[in-house]
């Protein structure tokens, strides 16, 4: 058990790093000067004279250790990267990059958890059912349109809905954490609307990735049907309940974790993009703005923090596996 | 079955059975008319709209749809309906250049892997398992978002997804290579003093190809995805009327708060589409390449 956990620990250590590296590498490989853009860009907006602006860059450059070898630069960025160290937000300096994150995680992380958890559940459960012959048949016709989403992905399913629910029906506002108007004070009123704020980029999340675990879920179920064991606990004389929640679910339980881990990525990115559609305030916004302000350090800080996440839980999921089946306890 | 000795059979033409097969697998038949519906919609729209409208200041701005401008034009003064047509044209273009190259060097790369084994094989295999779980849009986000804005061409856009799109296809074909070389037919061959070069092109490859065209449909799949991502993110070629760059700027503009909801739904419904029709098409390979879960008529 300590050499696996040794093994897999190094091999998280090489992702990071080698997500690290190409991030590194990348941006100084191009003719690009990210401190150039961004102050030639203040200076269109701002108006200072040229002479200022070379100064000012120089003197960035300096600040920000541009100016010396390359192998110093790699061999400092990469014990900062181990540190969570991202250097200075260029536009908001002087916060940190690791401020810029921390002010934002929480609302990412509460958005990702629920809408997570309720995908997967409500994506496994009709998954299963929809597979299994003696459910009832509103529940087999219910996972169908699910299906048919699969294709879509959550970013398209939130322009969709905030065109339904939010312009034509009015239902749920358009964009933003919370209204206009309402003073940000932690009162009840002021929870309700941030709550109603968070409903459509919720749902689009949610529509955009259960029927992913539909498909997954019922095409297992449709195998778990002709093996033995189920048979034989048909004749057993069990509950229907009980072969559904000990058969089937136990079984699939395994793979579709697996799959939850394999699609983390992918999750965590839809959910950025997402947020920067809504324009609230997590990583996708500040992501977005960053992009819109050439501030890579902010840029750079994201993709490498959700990189190292993405990872770790990946890595962490792995040491899940023994408790969700015994089989792999024994080995 | 037992007819067939007493009366002469009649065999149907290869179209009728490919009809007919489209009527069992119907996801493989939904997918390919809705292909063809967008490839059809994108051709008539060349020959109908001048493409120069789909740039800005070349029409009135913000006009709902009406019979001028069919779908509408937005904010900055683009025909939404050119917009629309270049747009898908762009988004075929990008999938179909990152799908393709994607394509080649996951199949070259999975094939020496499997087939040479050793360290090459090792090396190839570690690569993609520490790739893996590195989300590719972010890293194509840090190359994108490095490119000068102003310079980033269709071309650059299919580029940028290629470099961390690969690896998916390299093992899959490394799996199937590994398991063929195995087979009786190959060690035939072998023995019969068949070369290297003539195992893999002559004996290996054409039982790979429906392993690869599934392999492709799905690198197109993402190449759409990623740049339709990237796009939406603001670091797609900005000047360009691609559909993810079309939602960018409508969110930008607050479309639907001053009420031009046909400005980012258009788009959007355009990308269900193409994205739809990819997925059943790779549903229909699947059950063509797999006869185990083919359904009967």
């Amino acid at each position: 058990m300590l050499r696996l956990v040794i093994r897999r620990l190094l091999f998280l250590a090489l992702v990071i790093w080698s997500a690290s590296t190409i991030v590194f590498f990348i941006p100084r490989m191009s003719e690009t000067n990210a401190i150039r853009e961004r102050f030639a860009e203040l200076a269109r907006t701002g108006g200072f004279s040229p002479t200022d602006l070379e100064k000012i860059i120089e003197s960035y450059t300096k600040q920000f250790g541009l100016d010396r070898p390359l192998w110093d630069q790699y061999q400092d960025y990469i014990v900062s990267i181990f540190k969570l160290d991202f250097g200075f937000s260029l536009n908001r300096y002087p916060m940190t990059v690791t401020d810029v994150i921390m002010q934002a995680i929480p609302w990412t992380l509460s958005l990702l958890l629920v809408t997570t958890i309720i995908s997967f559940l409500i994506g496994n459960l009709l998954g299963a059912l929809s597979a299994w012959p003696k459910a009832p048949g509103w529940v087999r016709a219910f996972a169908t349109p699910f299906v048919l989403l699969t294709g879509v992905p959550p970013v398209i399913m939130g322009v969709l809905l905030l065109f339904f629910l939010g312009f034509r029906m009015k239902l749920l506002p358009l964009g933003g954490s919370y209204s206009i108007g309402v003073v940000p004070d932690g009162s009840w009123t002021f929870m309700l609307d941030v709550l109603k704020h968070q409903v459509l980029p919720a749902l689009s999340l949610i529509l955009g990735s259960v029927g992913g675990w539909v498909l997954s879920m019922r095409g297992m179920g449709i195998t778990i049907q002709g093996e033995d064991y189920v048979n034989f606990a048909e004749h057993k004389g069990l509950g229907a309940g009980a072969i559904f929640r000990d058969y089937y679910l136990r079984n699939t339980l395994l793979p579709q974790a697996t799959a939850l881990a394999l699609a983390l990525g992918t999750v965590v990115t839809s959910a950025i993009v997402v947020e920067g559609l809504f324009g609230l305030p997590g990583i996708g916004q500040a992501l977005n703005n960053a992009i819109r302000s050439n501030d890579f350090p902010v840029i750079y800080g994201i993709v490498l923090f959700i990189t190292g996440a993405v990872a770790t839980l990946m890595v962490l999921m792995e040491f899940v596996y023994p408790l969700l089946d015994p089989r792999i306890r024994n080995e | 079955m037992a007819d067939a000795t007493m009366t002469e059979v009649v065999r149907p033409s290869r179209l009728a059975l490919a009809l007919r097969y489209t009527k069992r697998n119907k996801s493989l038949a939904v997918g390919l008319a809705i292909l063809f519906f967008l490839i059809a919609f994108t051709a008539i729209g060349f020959m109908v709209i001048d493409p120069k409208h789909a740039y800005p200041l070349t029409a009135a701005a913000k006009k709902a749809p009406s019979l001028k401008y069919p779908l509408g034009t937005d904010f900055f003064g683009r025909d939404l309906l050119a917009a629309m047509v270049v747009g898908m044209w762009q988004t075929a273009a990008i999938g179909l250049l990152a799908g393709g190259i994607g394509t080649v060097i996951g199949v070259v790369l999975g094939f020496i892997s499997a087939y040479f084994g050793g360290w090459i094989d090792t090396i190839i295999k570690t690569v993609c398992q520490i790739l893996t779980p590195i989300p590719v849009l972010l890293i194509q986000v840090v190359v994108a978002g490095t490119l000068d804005k102003r310079d980033v061409t269709i071309f650059m856009m299919a580029l940028i997804i290629v470099v961390l799109s690969w690896m998916g296809t390299t093992l899959v074909v490394r799996s199937q290579v590994l398991t063929m070389k195995e087979r009786q037919f190959v060690a035939v061959a072998k023995l019969s003093g068949v070369g290297s070069m003539g195992i893999i092109f002559k004996e290996i490859m054409p039982n790979l190809l429906p392993f690869i065209a599934a392999a492709f449909v799905v690198q197109v799949f993402q190449a759409v995805f990623a740049s339709f991502y990237l796009a939406v993110l603001g670091l797609g070629p900005l000047r360009e009327p691609l559909l993810g760059n079309i939602i960018w700027s409508a969110q930008g503009q607050g479309a639907f708060f001053n009420g031009w909801w046909w400005w980012p739904i258009e788009p959007a419904i355009a990308m269900v589409l193409i994205l739809g029709s990819l997925a059943l098409i790779n549903m229909g390979l699947d059950e063509l390449a797999n006869p185990r879960v083919r359904k009967s008529e």
